[in-house]
């Protein structure tokens, strides 16, 4: 006789699941893996048609991704044969490397600008989420239904006021100004998310840390920050690929000293015809920050994205 | 080690009143019960000392020096919490020394003295394990040591073993009890049951609807409650209340209850109207031959004593006899009341009529 269990799956619901899991997995990967494979086709085989799925591999994309280069004589060519790998690369094409290309400059700002952000976001977001977790604040509700309602339209719709008040201070095209305003946006959702966190650690754990002789600060980083880092960490990464991937403000407030990545790669496109490899090379590139930080606290994110749905 | 005096404390939150005036005093070394149902204010009263919350009016001393709006880091009160609060990032030795490494401690001494208490506490073993999965005991163990490492000049204790199953309570309750003995530090512990408080304090204070019902030994709180719902509150089964009217007079020793004279302590105080007579189970005889009858309408057998349900004139009673003694549901027997265990209270105000019985006591509460 089988026995039935309300909460122990059968073997052919796990089987079912596994199979929706994996298939789903596929079709997100799908792209990503399309991306990350034209970065290492020549130009000819990322247009060809049909696609090719099996093609000689060549690190093209990203000489041209990180350089730029420019057309010589057969005399100049004959006279200075290729000292490195990739200059070899480029004489393929009767072409030389001329120099370094922005790319690099530009990941540097995303970095700087997104990981600088989001450290800001932080570190408001938890002290704002303590108080409002801890202390009695006047209208405490409304205040953050006021911090929600930041976020009720897209930040993009502001756009206009907003580049106008950055030419005024000067903070078009500045590291500041980008790091400013995707903290503006994202501090809603670290107050809001971290709040929920912090209401969850009793209470008590301060209380005897105050007891034992420690100020409310030094509760607070010393007992708190700890217990609220599982929180901290799903919450920075939320701000992070918000910040790292946004493009709108970033086409619209820089335009060298700070623009970020997104809005350099399609700008590749036109250097020299349509570069694709070039363009999924940058594209691969940019992507691995956000991955590699979001598997790192990959267990943490998980129990972010489900926290509060199950009472402990 | 210290005395503690509570003065017209007062606390609100907001338009809710969680403690109203309240005042007693805890001695040097005692072991010190607030004791009272959910929701009396035990809890705030015993934070209020702790400094954990802000009198709203009226004041505390510790040592003679008045602490009452004094943070909790320079009261020198050690507190355990009901859910232990340990640190759960930390292991067990972190635990126990977080409270001297706060005061500057060098770490020589630090690593000492937890040695020294997990050693009293017999928690040697389990120093380098993390708390998150040590036993409910050895939690209580834990918080406990975090609290005597640093010897400080009194214990607050909220509801300390109402986390434990009922098997180890009894068992850690004893503990405790040893612990404060050998340490003779001021020890203030809120607990919601009676029989806790009885067993383990030297003395009681007993809270209800943010007032002091009453404040003495568990003998004067068991034998003088000084209201009703003291007197209910206590024991088990509580105190029987038989309703009756008339008149009592100063000086008065027997009251008429169904028409018959019942003994009673001399009276101080005169009353009349609606009253109540309060009499402890195990105050009540069951005789063939007493002019008061009742109608047995219940037994329990609890080992060497039983419960008699009863059906009187005056409402109904429980009675504790010796189970040796035979009694049969629908019997009807004479009821005896011993005289000078009885206490009158007034129904409508719930306080106890003085008399020989309670005179002196009454003025504490």
């Amino acid at each position: 006789m089988s026995s039935f269990s309300v909460t122990e799956p059968t073997k052919r619901t796990k089987w079912f699941a596994g199979t929706m899991v994996i298939v789903y997995a596929l079709i997100t990967m799908l792209p990503l893996a399309w991306i990350m494979m034209t970065g290492f086709k020549s130009p000819a085989d990322a247009i060809s048609y049909p696609p090719k799925v099996v093609f000689e591999p060549t690190l093209e994309g990203y000489v041209n991704l990180f350089t730029t280069r420019t057309r010589q004589t057969e005399e100049f060519l004959a006279a200075n044969p290729p000292e490195t790998w990739y200059e070899e690369i480029v004489r393929e094409y009767d072409m030389v490397i001329a120099g370094p290309s922005k790319f690099g400059e530009r990941f540097l700002n995303s970095v700087i600008i997104g990981f600088g952000s989001t450290f800001l976001s932080i570190v408001l977001g938890t002290l704002a989420a303590y108080a409002f977790s801890r202390f009695k604040i006047p209208l405490a509700d409304d205040l953050l239904f006021f911090i929600l309602s930041t976020r009720m339209m897209p930040p993009i719709a502001v756009a206009i006021p907003i580049f106008l008040m950055y030419r005024q201070l000067g903070l078009s095209d500045t590291h500041l100004g980008m790091i400013l305003l995707y903290t503006a946006v994202n501090i809603s959702l670290a107050v809001w998310l971290l709040k929920g966190f912090i209401d969850e650690i009793p209470r008590e754990y301060e209380e005897a840390a105050l007891i034992d002789g420690y100020t409310r600060f030094q509760a607070f980083y010393k007992v708190v920050l700890p217990q609220a880092a599982t929180g901290i960490a799903s919450t920075a990464i939320f701000c992070l690929i918000f910040a790292w991937n946004e493009y709108a403000f970033a086409v619209l407030l820089t335009s060298g000293t700070a623009q970020t990545a997104p809005p350099f790669i399609p700008t590749i496109i036109g250097v020299g015809g349509l570069d694709w490899p070039a363009v999924a090379a940058g594209a691969t590139i940019f992507l691995l920050p956000v991955m590699i930080f979001t598997i790192l606290l990959r267990k943490h994110l998980l129990r972010g994205i489900t926290f509060g749905a199950v009472r402990k | 080690m210290a005395q503690i005096i509570i003065k017209n404390v007062r606390k609100e939150f907001g338009d809710f009143t969680a403690v109203k005036e309240s005042s007693f005093t805890i001695e040097d070394g005692e072991f010190f019960m607030l004791l009272g149902p959910s929701g009396c204010g035990k809890t705030t009263t015993l934070r209020m000392i702790a400094g954990l919350e802000l009198p709203t009016s009226g004041k505390i001393y510790l040592d003679g020096e008045e602490i009452s709006q004094k943070p909790p880091s320079q009261r020198d009160i050690a507190f355990v919490f009901q859910m232990f609060a340990l640190y759960p990032h930390m292991n067990v030795r972190k635990n126990l020394s977080y409270p001297l490494v706060s005061q500057g401690m060098a770490r020589r001494d630090v690593k000492a003295k937890v040695e020294e208490v997990a050693g009293i506490l017999g928690i040697t073993d389990i120093l380098n394990k993390p708390v998150g999965g040590l036993s409910g005991g050895d939690r209580q163990r834990v918080a406990l040591g975090r609290a005597i490492v640093r010897d400080p000049k009194a214990f607050m204790m909220d509801e300390p073993l109402g986390a434990l199953d009922a098997e180890f309570r009894e068992h850690m309750s004893e503990e405790l009890r040893a612990l404060h003995d050998r340490m003779g530090a001021t020890t203030v512990y809120v607990t919601h049951d009676q029989l806790e408080a009885m067993q383990m304090g030297d003395k009681i204070v007993v809270m209800n609807n943010a007032v002091v019902e009453q404040f003495g030994t568990p003998q004067e709180i068991y034998d003088k409650p000084a209201t009703m719902f003291v007197a209910d509150f206590i024991g088990s089964p509580s105190m029987n209340f038989l309703d009756f009217s008339g008149k009592v007079a100063d000086g008065a020793t027997s009251v008429d209850l169904g028409g018959q004279a019942h003994g009673i302590p001399r009276q101080m105080q005169g009353a009349s109207g609606d009253l109540v007579f309060g009499v402890r189970p195990e105050h009540i005889k069951l005789s063939d031959d007493g002019a008061y009858r009742g109608e047995i309408l219940a037994t329990e057998y609890l080992g060497t004593t039983q419960i008699i349900t009863l059906d009187t004139p005056n409402g109904e009673a429980k009675a504790r006899i010796d189970s040796a003694q035979v009694a049969k549901v629908g019997e009807k027997v004479g009821l005896s009341f011993e005289a000078p265990k009885v206490t009158l209270f007034d129904r409508a105000g719930g306080q106890a009529l003085r008399s020989e019985l309670n005179d002196g006591v009454l003025s504490n509460g």
